[in-house]
């Protein structure tokens, strides 16, 4: 739940998107949901002359479960608070048990 | 919510787990992105010819099989030559 909220802060920024076959897509994130499923807008193929499967495809929908990594833009992610949240969390479920 | 809802009834490309490209006319979809295409043909690519398309006519796909759906921007897609285009296949998935 923690990460979900962190990409909605991310919205309109350029993130990088590493799929599980190893293709990178970078684009503006539009949107993302509970399944961290994600919306990119003008996107760009990493190394587009060996994939030129999505040349003309402009905004897209990325399963969440296929995504391996996401590159975010460090200036835009408070670490030191994502921290707190974490422990905040992680007391918070200790507490339940 | 990131939904498919701006999809509907618009080209789409699919990417698939094994690395197979479709693409058709987005006409329904659900909460497991489940979808459904009318008017479909699976893209395939090699590098000895260029793009052979198979048409699939009205196709099901299953949420979990899906990668990516990609809007198809009509105006570059119908520029492309697919008949020069030499690649191979996109890379299936590896976890």
């Amino acid at each position: 739940m923690l990460i979900f909220s962190v990409f909605k802060t991310l919205t309109d920024q350029r993130v990088t998107v590493e799929l599980k076959n190893d293709l990178s897509i970078t684009g503006t994130l539009k949107s993302v949901d509970q399944f961290l499923n994600i919306r990119l807008d003008a996107i760009e193929v990493l190394d587009q002359a060996r994939h030129p499967h999505m040349m003309a495809v402009k905004n897209c929908f990325i399963r969440g479960s296929v995504v391996r990594y996401v590159q975010l833009p460090s200036e835009h992610v408070d670490t030191q608070l994502l921290e707190d949240a974490t422990r905040r969390e992680a007391a918070n479920s200790n507490k339940q048990r | 919510m990131s939904s498919l809802q701006g999809y509907v009834d618009r080209r789409v490309l699919l990417v698939l787990q094994d690395g197979r490209a479709i693409v058709g006319v987005l006409a329904g979809y659900d909460q497991k992105s489940n979808v459904v295409l009318s008017d479909s043909k699976e893209r395939v690519y090699s590098l000895d010819e260029g793009v052979e398309e198979v048409p699939l006519g009205l196709y099901l796909v299953k949420g979990d099989m899906i990668i990516l759906i990609g809007e198809i921007d009509e105006d570059i897609d119908r520029s492309t030559d697919l008949a020069t285009i030499r690649a191979e296949q996109l890379p299936p998935i590896r976890y």
